[in-house]
């Protein structure tokens, strides 16, 4: 080969690995850009428990805490709601909550620690939005099938008095509940609770 | 003395175009761009888009001089220009109506597209890059609507974010990634902003260049679906076409006068258009702990919120959260397959048959009804309406290849008519 003509091979060669490297280092280079986009240490921090007072809480109310961003409900159920919690399961697409997400201790019908009250975190399942409050156990405007609950004014799922989530709605599962603890009778700790793990 | 003046502007005209191919430029894209003489009102459009594109981003400029985009700011900034900043309240209002205008105008300007055929070859890759600016004004216009932090703003934004969160495995991580946070927050209003005034304004000013370079090289389509260029005159120029200037930029220059008469309209005696172009929950300040009682987002999204909405039923081992977002995402990509879903001989309605026409028209019907009842709170009539209408809208597309092909058409003539 002569000194002056060109060698194809070698020029491949060299643009193949300039072009494998440079996309190598390229794609090293994204990751910083792509990582600023996660929770900052600062959000992450922002995830303290949150202290609820129900000792002003009648039966049939729901106050709204906030947690980590998002809304918490309290409510304390009275005890015809809680008889339609175990009564009127056929409408619900998960009534044991096996998929669905809460602390073990909430594995239950009325999905809480104490039967009477309920700790859950206020966003539907389906896009996040908060349901509203509509307690009363026959309620013309939500059909017949109607057991008082929760109603998502964004896609129209339902959920009952548990936030457990009827059939044929677009959520998926029932709403969540979080982990939490009684301090006293009238004091809750929302964001902690006393199971391993949680 | 004007003798004079006429020299020395030639001069500097030539002494430019020695170092920049100015008349060069001049002469490929306006001057000697020819286009088929046949346009009629459908082809005000793109002009017009582009009219509307002006528009925002200078409004946009004045906007960003006294927006904070600050979640603890931003919706008392926004009343700031509304009521303290001089002529404030018109820069917004123009800014919010044309929103709104772009999106009447792109709606239309696609509808021609696809009424004339204008994404057969040779032109696939023209409308797909048109497709590609739909998606970017669609993301510009989202991005946007939450910066004034209302309760519209807020609840939208957490909505659209979390249909990310319904892709299997990843969607959980992608969504809070998107975020920045485990809610909308002010990490997330920041970031929103810098991709509505600098990313997609850079993104969408870059694939107007390729869609007019692309234009320019093909030709215009024309409402006779006809190539003018196999037919040219002994200068080699198309016998059916006509220099865009002087022709079409005086053709378009009424165009653009009513539009911008419309737009004032709007602007001076309903800015809030009802409701439908700003929102009367988004006079509310964002508030995290409380959804309002119906929401919706703005109309021109609400045929592809019906179409999410319209899916309430899990089937093939998919839940129906799944379903609403892979159709509602399917409703706005399956348009980039028109150039290889159109089987027709023809490109133009004009020489179509009576199944294209009829498909077409109840596509339109289907589109419009889904836009209408995306407004609306569900009800069980309004869903199963809202089914119908999206089994319509995608059999459309679905079917195309066939009654495209099956359907009687018309003889084209030589030249347009």
């Amino acid at each position: 080969m002569s000194s002056d003509s060109i060698d194809m091979e070698r020029r491949q060669f060299l643009t193949g690995t300039a072009t494998v490297l440079g996309g190598v280092g390229a794609s090293v280079a994204a990751i910083p850009f792509v990582s600023t986009f996660q929770p900052s240490a600062r959000a992450k921090a922002i995830g303290a428990p949150v202290e609820a007072n129900i000792d002003q809480l009648e039966p049939g109310q729901r106050v709204t805490y906030k947690w980590r961003g998002k809304p918490v409900w309290v409510v304390r159920r009275t005890e015809e709601q809680l008889k339609a919690l175990e009564d009127s399961t056929a409408v619900l697409a998960d009534p044991e909550s096996a998929k669905s997400t809460q602390p073990v201790f909430a594995e239950n019908s009325w999905r809480s620690l104490n039967r009477e009250y309920l700790v859950l975190v206020g966003i539907c399942t389906h896009l996040g939005c908060s349901p509203s409050f509509r307690p009363l156990l026959s309620d013309e405007i939500m059909g017949a099938d109607w057991q008082g609950g929760f109603y998502c004014p964004c896609h129209g799922s339902k959920f009952d008095l548990s936030g457990r989530v009827y059939a044929g709605v677009p959520a998926p599962t029932n709403m969540e509940v979080p982990p939490y603890k009684f301090l006293t009778d009238t004091r809750i700790l929302i964001g902690e609770s006393e199971e391993a793990g949680s | 003395m004007k003798s004079v003046i006429v020299k020395n502007v030639l001069g500097l005209r030539d002494w430019i175009d020695q170092r920049f191919p100015l008349i060069q430029l001049w002469n490929e894209h306006v001057g000697q761009y020819y286009a088929p003489k046949n346009f009629n009102f459908w082809y005000y459009f793109g002009v017009l888009a582009l009219v509307v594109l002006v528009i925002q981003i200078v409004t946009g400029i004045w906007l960003v001089m006294s927006y904070k985009p600050d979640a603890n700011f931003a919706f008392a900034s926004v009343e700031y220009i509304m009521r303290d900043v001089e002529w404030g309240w018109l820069i917004r209002y123009m800014h919010s109506t044309g929103a709104s205008f772009f999106f009447i105008v792109i709606y239309l300007h696609m509808f021609r597209g696809i009424m004339y055929g204008s994404y057969q070859k040779p032109r696939e890759l023209l409308w797909i890059l048109g497709m590609c600016l739909y998606l970017a004004l669609m993301a510009e216009a989202f991005f946007g609507y939450l910066l004034p932090w209302g309760q519209m703003s807020y609840w939208g934004a957490q909505v659209i974010i979390s249909l990310f969160g319904a892709i299997p495995f990843v969607g959980e991580t992608l969504s809070l990634w998107i975020r920045g946070d485990y809610v909308v927050s002010d990490i997330t209003l920041n970031r929103f902003f810098a991709f509505h005034v600098i990313a997609l304004p850079f993104a969408i000013a870059g694939l107007v260049v390729l869609h007019i370079l692309a234009l320019h090289h093909v030709g215009s389509n024309n409402p006779d679906g006809i190539d003018i260029k196999a037919n040219k005159n002994a200068q080699g120029k198309p016998v059916d076409g006509i220099p865009f200037h002087p022709y079409y930029t005086t053709k378009d220059a009424p165009a653009v006068v009513a539009l911008l008469i419309l737009m004032a309209v709007v602007i001076f005696f309903a800015p809030e258009m009802g409701g439908y172009f700003l929102e009367h929950n988004n006079f509310v300040p964002a508030d995290p702990l409380t959804t309002p009682e119906h929401i919706a987002p703005v109309w021109y999204f609400t045929p592809f919120y019906s179409i999410l909405r319209a899916n309430t039923v899990n089937f093939f081992m998919v839940p129906a959260k799944l379903w609403g977002v892979i159709f509602m995402g399917l409703g706005t990509m399956v348009f980039f397959l028109l150039p290889w879903l159109d089987k027709g001989k023809v490109r133009s309605i004009r020489y179509r048959g009576w199944i294209y026409k009829t498909a077409l028209g109840l596509f339109v019907v289907s589109f419009l009804i889904l836009g209408y009842l995306g407004l609306l709170p569900p009800t069980p009539a309004r869903t199963a309406l809202a089914q119908v209408c999206t089994v319509i809208y995608f059999l459309f597309f679905l079917l195309m290849p066939f009654y495209t092909k099956w359907d009687k058409t018309k003889p084209v003539p030589e030249r347009v008519t």
